[in-house]
């Protein structure tokens, strides 16, 4: 086991320059030069002074010597300094990266709070009135474009109560800022929970014609019991996964939601950074998903020994 | 010496003193909110040709003279005081003098003197040792060979041959006077200057945020407590911000003409002024690339636009036409209608331009079975996007197939900087509505935006001509002339001179709108909160 686990973390360390490789070497194959782009605010690009900002920002020094210094520095906790902002990465970072956490766990909850249980309705109540309603309610929720459907709570906001749930300044206590976050967590939440309404729904109908559901029934167990604790237990595992799965696809839902409801976030920071061909912005943040990634996967491959007694890891 | 203006300035003084009018009424006090488009590039004015960084910036800043924030059409006057008392040229107008306010600080507490004009043109002229990145009110001071310090309170600019409207120039919100003692670099990330407004932070896709300057020279101004600008990419979240009352204001020009029926029937209280803003929608043509090396097959290009169309259906019939520079009642110098339609390509009989553009294409072999294929690039966003594909239409009448190419908006200039298109629709903003600026800025050769190095010796000839001479009703007929050659020679043919809206709630008073150019009327430091 010991030696699997000093195998596994050489290997997740292997994985990491790679990435960061990668990270670095893509994003300089992206077709705008960042010299370029801040000569465009001035509307002409001069030869002269372009070559003097490339000097200036080190992006005349040959690929693997710039390398070597995004490494060291990432070594030393310096990020570098923002092209667009001229200010230290970490500063334009550090503030944003909770706000996203903070919404993203507010949408995964919205997801299960809501998903979860309207599924088991909806299963349990199958082809009555409620479990029609449930199911368009779930189908909108897939077929309905993120973007839209932010801009259309946005539109009830203003039309009904002459007051829209946008960032506009800095909350004033943590209360507040889930307040204020909540509307577009439930916006990015909604398609997430319709799938998992869905999923679960399914679920409980394959579970619910087993032979241990009989059985629990013909013992006179209550329908509450049946339906929660022997049927949903085990309807729960793929909707588990699907959960992890939507989770990580959730970055993408909150580009838009971010930017709909003004949220400033790491997300709708990331594109923007993306589109400045901000490099120092762009390389550490990429690297630090990437870094989340591989570090929660040794997690969990180191989890499932302890979770499955079946696993065993040859040494 | 001839001393000049010194009536007007005693009048203009009078003016300041009394603000726009309702002088008893105004409030002290109050945060203006303002929502921004994206965030600034900058905080360097100089350094910038935009406005998402002089709108907000423009209040922490003095130029030595400014236009008159009241007068919604900039000319040569509307140009009062600023940071200097006086001004007097010298009987060539080759020197120009300027008496300086005594008694301003800088934002940092030190003194302002008359160093600081002559280090803010040494850096505009290259001549200073910390350089900026870019420079790209360079075109506009070619004339200028140097500014020396008189006194303390007294410096004189020296011009290369007489430009009696140089003053113009430097009436633009774009030509703030810098501090000697703070770099270039500071400049961009937390400028300091002497105006109203003191820049207290900017943080990217959230706010900038500004503050009364309580020391300000100018007595009893600001009169807000602060400037807050809220940065909001979304078009649709931020118009219904405004809507819902969470800003007082829109940002500079920021509501399109269809916008602006949705506004007016969302929150009709609001206040939203159209004006035309000295920004012409253009064709531009790579002159380098064959077959367009050919002036022919410009001139048929430019004979097959039909500005009435893209008049009725970008702007519900309400934009302007005009040629390079915007007519009157809005702008000073452009032609009025009837020396426009004399211009070739200007008659409203298209047909008849279309047919002889096609005549034109025929001759160079090109038909309905031989058919021209090009690209046409352009910025991808509405504002571009949408006129490229009428011109796409009309190209098509002229045998020539164009296929819509569209540039990520950050990389638009460097494209056309490289010479790398063929065809491209083009936006261009004026600064100042002067000639000076226009021509030399747009189409004297060898100037950096200048994008489809068109260079004519003997235009540039009535460029300097027009740009010495003292008579300026003289000079505005010589203007009409340059500029009608500029279309006829289809130089970057104007398309259409646009409009837009900028809308504020009914307690912002204050606040006037320009009418020929977006960068000269936001020093804000007139305004207040009615509430």
């Amino acid at each position: 086991m010991s030696t699997y686990l000093v195998r596994r973390f050489f290997l997740m360390i292997l994985t990491l320059i790679g990435m960061s490789i990668v990270i670095f070497v893509m994003l300089r194959l992206v077709p705008g030069n960042i010299a370029d782009i801040l000569f465009d605010s001035a509307g002409f690009v001069d030869p002269a002074a372009k070559a003097r900002l490339e000097a200036e920002l080190g992006l005349d020094l040959p690929i693997p010597v710039q390398y070597g210094h995004w490494m060291g520095g990432l070594l030393t906790g310096d990020l570098g300094i923002s092209y667009v902002s001229e200010m230290p990465a970490a500063e334009e970072l550090a503030p944003r990266i909770p706000i996203t956490a903070k919404l993203a766990g507010l949408a995964l909850l919205f997801t299960v709070a809501f998903g979860l249980p309207l599924g088991v309705i909806s299963a349990v109540r199958q082809n009555t009135t409620l479990d029609y309603i449930l199911r368009i309610i779930s189908l909108s929720g897939l077929s309905l474009p993120s973007f839209w459907l932010a801009l259309l709570i946005l539109m009830a906001f203003v039309r009904y109560f002459d007051w829209m749930p946008i960032y506009t300044e800095e909350p004033a206590t943590l209360w507040d800022e889930l307040l204020l976050l909540s509307v577009p967590a439930a916006a990015v939440g909604f398609r997430s929970s319709a799938l998992v309404m869905r999923l679960t729904r399914s679920s409980m109908l394959e579970v619910m014609r087993q032979d241990y559901i009989r059985t629990a029934r013909s013992k006179g167990a209550s329908e509450n019991a049946i339906n929660y604790h022997h049927a949903l237990k085990n309807a729960v595992l793929p909707v588990v996964t699907i959960i992890g799965i939507e989770a990580a696809f959730l970055i993408g839902g909150l580009i838009i939601t971010e930017t709909v409801f003004n949220i400033p976030g790491v997300a709708h920071f990331l594109v923007e950074a993306i589109l400045k061909r901000d490099y120092p912005i762009v390389q550490n943040l990429v690297m630090l998903i990437a870094v989340i990634v591989v570090v929660v996967n040794f997690a969990v491959d180191l989890l499932y020994a302890v979770l499955d007694p079946r696993i065993k890891y040859a040494d | 010496m001839r001393v000049l203006y010194l009536s007007m300035v005693a009048v203009s003084l009078a003016g300041l003193v009394s603000g726009s009018g309702a002088a008893l009424a105004q409030k002290s006090g109050g945060i203006l909110k303002i929502y921004h488009r994206d965030t600034p590039p900058s905080g360097s004015i100089i350094e910038e040709a935009t406005n998402s960084t002089l709108s907000p910036y423009m209040g922490v800043f003095n130029n030595l003279v400014m236009y008159d924030q009241h007068k919604p059409t900039n000319s040569l006057d509307t140009i009062v005081p600023d940071l200097a008392t006086e001004w007097s040229w010298n009987d060539k107008y080759t020197q120009l003098t300027f008496k300086l306010r005594s008694g301003v600080k800088w934002h940092d507490g030190k003194a302002f003197t008359a160093k600081d004009v002559q280090c803010t043109f040494d850096l505009l002229l290259d001549k200073a040792k910390q350089q900026l990145r870019k420079n790209p009110r360079k075109a506009w001071f070619g004339n200028l060979d140097k500014v020396t310090v008189d006194s303390e309170g007294q410096a004189s600019f020296h011009l290369k041959h007489p430009q009696p409207a140089f003053i113009a120039l430097l009436a633009s919100g774009y030509s703030p006077i810098y501090p000697c003692h703070v770099p270039p670099a500071k400049m961009r990330t937390h400028p300091i200057g002497t105006g109203p407004f003191k820049f207290v932070e900017l943080k990217q896709n959230e706010h900038i945020k500004f503050t009364k300057n309580k020391d300000y020279w100018k007595k009893d101004r600001p009169y807000l407590d602060g400037i807050e600008w809220t940065i909001i990419k979304a078009v649709a979240t931020r118009t219904l911000a405004f809507v819902a009352g969470k800003f007082d204001m829109t940002f500079n020009a920021d509501i399109t003409i269809p916008l602006l029926k949705d506004i007016k029937a969302q929150a009709p209280k609001a206040i939203c002024e159209l004006r035309t803003t000295n920004v012409s929608t253009n064709l531009i043509v790579n002159r380098d690339k064959p077959p367009f090396d050919n002036p022919k097959i410009r001139e048929a290009m430019a004979l097959t636009i039909d500005r009435k169309a893209f008049n009725d259906i970008l702007g519900e019939g309400q934009l302007v036409l005009g040629g390079a520079l915007l007519p009157p009642p809005d702008g000073v110098w452009g032609m009025p209608p009837e020396v426009l339609q004399k211009v070739k390509g200007y008659s409203p009989d298209v047909a008849a331009n279309r047919a002889a553009a096609r005549k034109i294409m025929e001759g160079l072999g090109y038909g309905p079975n031989k058919r021209l294929n090009v690209k046409v690039a352009t910025r991808n966003i509405a504002t571009y996007r949408d006129p490229a594909v009428i011109l796409i239409d009309h190209l098509k009448e002229i045998y020539i197939d164009a296929e819509l190419e569209t540039v990520e908006t950050s990389n638009w200039h460097a494209k056309v900087a490289r010479k790398d298109y063929m065809v491209g629709l083009n936006l261009t903003g004026l600064g100042v509505d002067d000639p000076d600026a226009q021509f030399y800025e747009n189409y004297a050769c060898g100037s950096q935006r200048n994008y489809t190095g068109y260079c004519n010796k003997d235009l540039q000839k009535l460029f300097d001509k027009q740009s010495m001479m003292t008579d300026q009703d003289a000079r505005k007929k010589l203007v009409w002339e340059i500029d009608a050659k500029l279309q006829e020679d289809g130089a970057r043919p104007i398309v259409v001179h646009n409009k837009n809206a900028t809308c504020w709630h009914p307690y912002v008073k204050g606040f006037t709108m320009m009418t020929n150019s977006l960068y000269n009327g936001w020093r804000l430091e007139d305004v207040w909160l009615d509430k």
